[in-house]
């Protein structure tokens, strides 16, 4: 596949730009700013069935196009790829996890393919910290009957600069469920995206977003239904607190002509905590043929409800505790599927500890 | 031995931008281990007294006074009129999603009691008291009223009365929506808060249904935004056999 080196730089009129800051991104897309190739992900510790390797980039051919400025800047910039390689067969009791070692704020790149043999099942972990300047492209291949839980945390420090896509190519009866969570850095913008490589394959993308002040955090997702059989759930959740919080989310599920059988549902879901936020939320279906199983999308975005505090209060539980449990509840669904105590309680915390900065709850 | 005094209050709503007065001077006592039922026609203003004593946002107070031992509960905030002794069972109980019922009525009490209650004790106060109201222990997992059947939503407000043990329970339609069975259930579990402790119950009610389980002393009648009928257990009689129809044309 030709990787298209003569890439533009958006101005921000086109349609996958025109929320994004680009005067926020410390050079990203700027050709005039060199990006170095790291390999900036790696494995926590050795695991049976798992191997990760660093092979030249031109040894590791993308498995997928895109069109995505940022992606085929990576692309070109990246000297070495990491490979990961999920043993066919191979079941993984405990996840793996990657570690994130960043250059502290300069401008870098970093490609990986995770790759899952034929009936295979694992959970990879990814937690984001620290300050990074960074653009990355993932992809995912899941060869037939394999299982993916991918979970990427972004927990970055207030600076951080974060361009990344997320690209999944799902076999025949293979399973690909993402959690997206992302409460840190400065802006981060990520595209969790999806197209099938055989029937009976699925895909769920689950996100949590929290903004407050001056964040900038957006959430594209494309879900391509290019075969036929093949289904999507997409459940994101967001809530936004502070001066100008600012979360775009996008949700295109594309159905083609020869998508027949294909079952999508997409949602979104917003909580405005304070005056100043701002959140675009944008389901887009575009549907060739009619012959399917069921499509739809949902978009919500609202404040606090009333009714919800004066219920909780009126139980003696004081107004910021009862503010502290709504927000809870309403990231509960996401977090359940962590189905990590560990992680959930971590993000909770960090969540109560925004809410607290930006005077949203005590 | 707690007083509950409400006097002359007067209440409106805001509705479509333009305010609405509801309640137009209510006058009621109500001492410990007292049960005063309040019954009237739909939109005599039933349901707003009892939002308005627990402090719902939608109310506003234009006159009068509601008192509990002398303090002012309407200077209070909805959390601390529950801390004051005051609990309101809704008739239509709020879904919180995410929240377990669990982590709710630990957080409750927690907040009225002010401290934690012990671990060890709390879950077995939990069990007792949802078995009496032949709740399923899955109940206690579930997200607070999310899903919940009428009688289940019933029961979960009784079973926080029992918790959080007020010295005032103002309890909204509680019959509304439920079978004989739940009904009777509802009602012993009113009845046995009350023979534990010395609450006193406010009953707002539609129909005399309940009264046969939970036993007033005091019945007044509501109409148009007033009391406009007080007596004993056989003014609840005279309302079974004559209705309304006197008060509203009145």
């Amino acid at each position: 596949m030709a990787i298209n080196t003569n890439y533009l730089q958006p101005s921000g009129r086109e349609e996958a730009w025109r929320f994004t800051p680009l005067n926020r991104l410390a050079g990203l897309l700027d050709s005039q700013v060199e990006l170095t190739s790291t390999n900036s992900l790696s494995l926590a510790r050795e695991l049976p069935g798992v191997s990760f390797q660093i092979l030249e980039s031109s040894q590791v051919v993308p498995i997928s196009q895109s069109t995505d400025e940022a992606t085929l800047r990576v692309r070109n910039a990246v000297k070495e790829v990491a490979l990961i390689t999920i043993a066919e067969g191979a079941e993984l009791a405990e996840p793996i996890y990657l570690n994130r070692k960043t250059l502290d704020g300069r401008p870098e790149a970093t490609r990986v393919l995770i790759s899952l043999g034929a009936n295979s099942k694992a959970t990879v972990i990814v937690q984001n910290i620290g300050n990074a300047v960074l653009a990355e492209d993932l992809e995912f291949k899941l060869d037939s009957g394999s299982t993916l839980n991918f979970i990427s945390l972004q927990e970055w420090d207030d600076k951080t600069i974060h361009l990344g896509r997320q690209h999944a190519v799902i076999g025949r009866d293979a399973t690909f469920n993402s959690i997206v969570v992302t409460v840190g850095g400065s802006l981060v913008r990520l595209l969790p995206t999806v197209e099938y490589a055989g029937p009976g394959s699925s895909a769920e993308l689950t996100g949590l977003y929290f903004a407050t002040d001056g964040q900038h955090l957006e959430h594209r997702m494309h879900v391509d239904h290019n075969l036929p059989n093949a289904k999507s759930r997409v459940n994101y959740k967001g809530a936004l607190a502070g001066d100008k919080a600012r979360t775009v989310w996008i949700g295109d599920v594309y159905i083609r002509a020869a998508a027949e059988g294909t079952d999508t549902y997409e949602l979104n879901r917003n909580l405005l905590l304070s005056d100043g936020a701002r959140a675009d939320s944008v389901p887009n279906l575009e549907i060739e043929t009619g012959e399917i199983v069921g499509a739809g999308h949902a978009s919500t975005t609202g404040r606090f409800d009333d009714e919800q505090l004066f219920y909780l209060s009126s139980r003696g539980i004081p107004a910021d505790e009862a503010r502290r449990l709504v927000i809870r509840g309403f990231f509960q669904e996401i977090l359940n599927k962590i189905n990590n105590q560990e992680i959930e309680e971590r993000l909770m915390n960090r969540i109560d500890t925004d809410l607290a900065k930006v005077g949203a709850i005590k | 031995m707690s007083t509950l005094e409400i006097k002359g209050l007067k209440v409106v709503v805001d509705a479509d931008g333009n305010s609405k007065e509801i309640l137009k001077g209510v006058d009621l006592t109500i001492r410990s281990g007292e049960t005063h039922a309040i019954m009237g026609p739909n939109g005599s203003g039933k349901s707003t007294l009892a939002y308005s004593i627990a402090g719902h946002p939608k109310y506003t107070i234009t006159g009068g006074s509601v008192t509990l031992d002398g303090q002012d509960v309407l200077a209070m905030s909805v959390d601390e009129r529950a801390k004051a002794g005051l609990f309101l069972a809704m008739q239509y109980p709020v879904e919180v999603p995410g929240v377990s019922v669990t982590n709710f009525l630990r957080t409750a009490a927690t907040a009225i009691r002010g401290e934690a209650p012990k671990v060890r004790t709390w879950v077995g106060e939990v069990k007792e008291a949802m078995a009496a109201l032949n709740m399923d222990s899955n109940f206690a997992e579930r997200s607070v009223n999310e899903g919940f059947s009428g009688g289940e939503k019933k029961r979960h407000e009784i079973l926080q009365l029992e918790l959080l043990k007020p010295k005032f329970a103002i309890l909204d339609e509680t019959d509304s929506g439920l079978d004989v069975d739940a009904l009777r259930i509802v009602s012993e579990g009113v009845n046995r808060v009350k023979a534990n402790s010395d609450l006193g119950i406010l009953l707002i009610t539609h129909y005399t249904r309940i009264l046969r389980y939970i036993k007033p002393d005091f019945v007044h009648v509501f109409a148009a935004g007033r009391v406009v009928e007080e007596g004993g257990p056989e003014l609840a009689d005279k309302l079974e056999e004559k209705g309304y129809a006197e008060y509203v044309t009145a």
